[in-house]
Parts: C-alpha cells; structure tokens; sequence
C-alpha cells in the first residue's frame, strides 16, 4: 500500500436491498437494487478476501435487510475465514431471528439492530409494518442468550424524538451493551421526507441532555453513541472519516462507493468489483479520487485549520443543498449557507402539522406528486 | 455508575472483542463493536495476559517480571488502561 494512502478499515457489505421494513430515512438510494442484479456468492466471498487483504478490519453486513440472503451464513463464515470483524446491521424481522443460531455458529461478531420507536404502535407507523416490534424484541433476546453482544440502533427524529428515555431504557431491560441515538442524516429517502422527519431545536437539545445524563447514570453498563442532527450542528461530521480515507461501500449489485448516498452525485464514475479487484478501486477509482484529501477544497475549507478533522463535511449533503458537491458542506458555521440551512429547519420543524411519510419502496419515490424539498435559493448568501 | 477496576477482579474479552495482529499496518488491534483500538506494544502486552483467569495482580506480576520495572508504576498503568476498557464495554471482568 501507497505510503500516503491509508488502507480502508472498513467495508460496508450492501448485500441486498430487499426488506421487509419501509422507513421513510431508509439510506438507501431511491432507485433499489433489484434481486435479479444482485453479486452472487462467490463474488462475495472473493471479495471479502480481497477487503481483508487490503487491511479492512470490520465488515458491515447490511442491506436493505441482510438475513433476506439465501447465502448470508455462508457469507459470515468466510468473514470469519478471513479474520474479518463481522457486525450483522439487521431489522430483526421476517427470517432474521430463524437464521440467528446458525449465524452465530458460523462465527458472527456482533449484532446490531433496529429499532423505530420504544412504543410498539409508533414503531410500526414508522417502519411501516405491521408486528414488526415483537419480532424485534424475540430476536434481542436471543442475541444475548446466544452470548452475542448488541448494539441498538435508532434513528431519530420528529416521531419518535420524545421517546429518547423510554429507548435507553429498553436498551437496558434487552441488555444491549451499546445504543446509537442517531439522529436523521438527510439524504435519499430522508431528504424526500424531510419536512416530515425535522424536530425542532429543543427537541435536539433536550435529546442530547437526555443522552448526556443517561451516560454518567449507565457508565460500564450502556455505552451510548449519539449522532447530532447536520442542520443544526457548528461543524459538519467528517462524513465516513473523510472520503475514501477509511471505508468503501460496496452495493448490492457491485459498484463501489465512498459512501452509501454517494450515487446522487452526478458525473462520478463508480467501478464495480464485477470487473476489478477491491485494491485497485480503492487507489484508483474516478469516484475514490474525486474528494479524497484536500486538494479538491474550495475556501473557506481550503485555508480552514480544521479541514483534516472533518475534511469538509458531506459532499451528498453540499450537492443537495446547494447543488454543488464541491462545496463547503452548509452545515458548517462557516459556510455561506448556514444560516439558510438553519432556517429551512427551523421553519420546516415549526409546521403544525407533519407531512405523511413517502415510504421506502422497490420503483423509487417518483410515484408521489409532492414537490421536491427546499434548497437554499440560488445566490442567497453570496 | 459501575465500581471501578480491583486487583482481584478477574478480567476477560467477552465475546465479540477480539486481539489480533494486523499484518497491513504491522500493529495490534483490539477489534470491538463499531470501533478498533490501535494498541501499542504495551497495551498489547498487557491484553495479551488477559485470559478470563489471571486477576489484574496476577497481570501486573507477569508484567513487572518481564520488563523488571517497579510494580507500583505498572500497577497503576494495567489498572487505568483496564478500567477503562471495561467503561467502553470492551472488558468482562
């Protein structure tokens, strides 16, 4: 390896998009894979071995919903082979929980799984399936009777902000050993329901007073990972710890990305790991090389003293909102458009009323008549 | 809040934490859930003696044997390290 390119440490393993849950944040792209194009076992498991070659050390098993794969314990076991960490991302409902024992033995890591609300009934609503929540609770409690350790994942947002305490308590009573409050990151299916999905800022901040307290009160039992929400944050994240600096996301169907949502950028050209090795994507890959580092930057993230610590935020997030991918992500305090960015959730959050859901399914959300979600007008800040 | 580390406790990796070598950077790694601890040679020494049998003492005796340091200032290190693993949710004890 390049002595000035790191190797990836992780590899998030797209291997399906069908799922029986249809949130409307789902990160997936509007356009699902279909079943009839997806890699089949084989190329998998060759790339599994190339990932774990190239210095990966965790292996993301996610999807759609991962256990919906004939070959998932096969493919968990080559994780294993291979030295690969292996974190099953799961709904834990239709077959997870009846492939769970098998997984387990075929050497999985650990689990992390979904949840929409604490509120069975709200959970439903929002994942967009009838009974899902006691499968749900079933599946955990076999996680931890099998001796694996878990991590609840929820998302947050307008629904089920005020349910925050009620999560870190059932992540207790189901003996998660870690729990992500992550709050909606806007893109594909998100950004389609925006208006629907955008607390208010007291909501945010007494999200994060509830975490906060919830740390010092649960230390040694909960570890609790809390993603803050873009639109109102100082500074951008460091999306995927910068592009094509520690992750590739390979699809369904192959093609490789620096990040999950990194196909709404227009004019990339991803490789596909259908014609090349996982090593020369990751050097030389037109998509790879587009972002990676600093040269690309504009000011003011070129002369900022913390463009390595967040490498200039999202570029998925700098398109949709000012439809340029090369500009400095709005949720930077030094943007030209945080103040825009700021407002448009503010009054977005503030409606009475939300918005129905545009719920995640095969064909993509162009069915519904509503009209696409704000940007910031053109030439507004500058 | 949970009480801190003794010298009697009995540390272990629980399932789904993992110490391995990672041949692309020359360096050990404590692989865990949605995060990997570089490790430097020390703390890779000392993880190394976590067994699910030896107490921390035991740990700090094996260590202070090996390197011929003062055992108090290898005491306090093992214990610190220890006890903070066992925060994140990384170490059994």
């Amino acid at each position: 390896m390049n002595a000035a390119l790191p190797a990836p440490i992780g590899l998030l393993a797209e291997l399906t998009h069908r799922c029986p849950l249809r949130c409307p944040y789902c990160s997936n792209p509007l356009e699902l894979d279909r079943r009839s194009g997806e890699l089949d076992t084989a190329t998998w498991q060759r790339v599994l071995s190339e990932a774990a070659a190239l210095g990966v050390l965790h292996v993301h098993l996610s999807g759609g919903e991962p256990t919906a794969r004939a070959d998932i314990v096969e493919i968990t076991a080559h994780c294993a082979r291979a030295g690969l960490y292996s974190n099953l991302i799961t709904s834990g409902v239709g077959g997870a929980l009846k492939k769970l024992d098998a997984l387990a033995d075929a050497g999985l890591d650990h689990v992390q799984l979904s949840i929409q609300a604490a509120d069975a009934g709200n959970a439903e609503r929002i994942g967009g399936l009838a009974n899902a929540q006691p499968q749900k609770m079933a599946f955990a409690e076999r996680v931890t009777a099998l001796g694996l350790p878990l991590t609840l994942n929820a998302v947050i947002h307008r629904g089920n902000i005020d349910e925050v305490e009620r999560i870190v308590e059932l992540a207790v009573a189901l003996g998660a050993k870690r729990l992500e409050v992550a709050h909606t990151q806007y893109y594909g299916w998100a950004y389609v329901n925006r208006a629907a999905l955008m607390p208010a800022k007291a909501d945010v901040d007494r999200s994060i007073r509830i975490v906060e307290a919830a740390r010092k009160r649960l230390e040694g039992r909960l570890v609790i990972d809390l993603v803050v929400p873009d639109y109102y944050a100082t500074y951008p994240k460091a999306c995927a710890g910068g592009w094509g600096r520690r992750l590739m996301n390979v699809t369904p169907t192959g093609r490789v990305l620096p990040c999950h949502a990194a196909e709404t950028i227009p004019g990339l050209e991803f490789w596909s790991v259908r014609d090349r090795s996982l090593a020369d994507i990751w050097a030389a890959s037109p998509a790879f090389m587009a972002y990676r580092g600093t040269d690309w930057m504009p000011e003011p993230c070129r002369s900022c003293d913390r463009k390595e610590r967040d490498w200039g935020g999202c570029r998925c997030q700098a398109l949709a909102l000012t439809g340029d991918a090369a500009a400095t992500d709005p949720a930077c305090a030094h943007s030209p458009h945080h103040a825009r960015v700021k407002a448009l959730a503010a009054a977005e959050s503030a409606a009475g009323e939300a918005p129905a859901y545009v719920y995640r399914t095969i064909g993509g959300a162009g069915g519904d008549d509503r009209p696409a979600p704000a940007r910031i007008p053109e030439g507004a800040a500058s | 809040m949970s009480e801190a580390l003794t010298l009697t406790d009995v540390p272990r990796l629980p399932r789904g934490v993992r110490l391995r070598f990672d041949e692309v950077r020359g360096a050990h790694v404590l692989l865990a859930p949605e995060r990997a601890f570089d490790l430097d040679a020390v703390a890779a020494e000392v993880l190394g003696l976590v067994d699910g049998t030896r107490s921390v003492s035991a740990i700090v005796d094996a260590l202070a044997a090996k390197f011929d340091e003062d055992r108090a200032v290898i005491e306090g290190d093992v214990v610190a390290m220890l006890d903070d693993l066992a925060k994140k949710r990384v170490l059994d004890r």
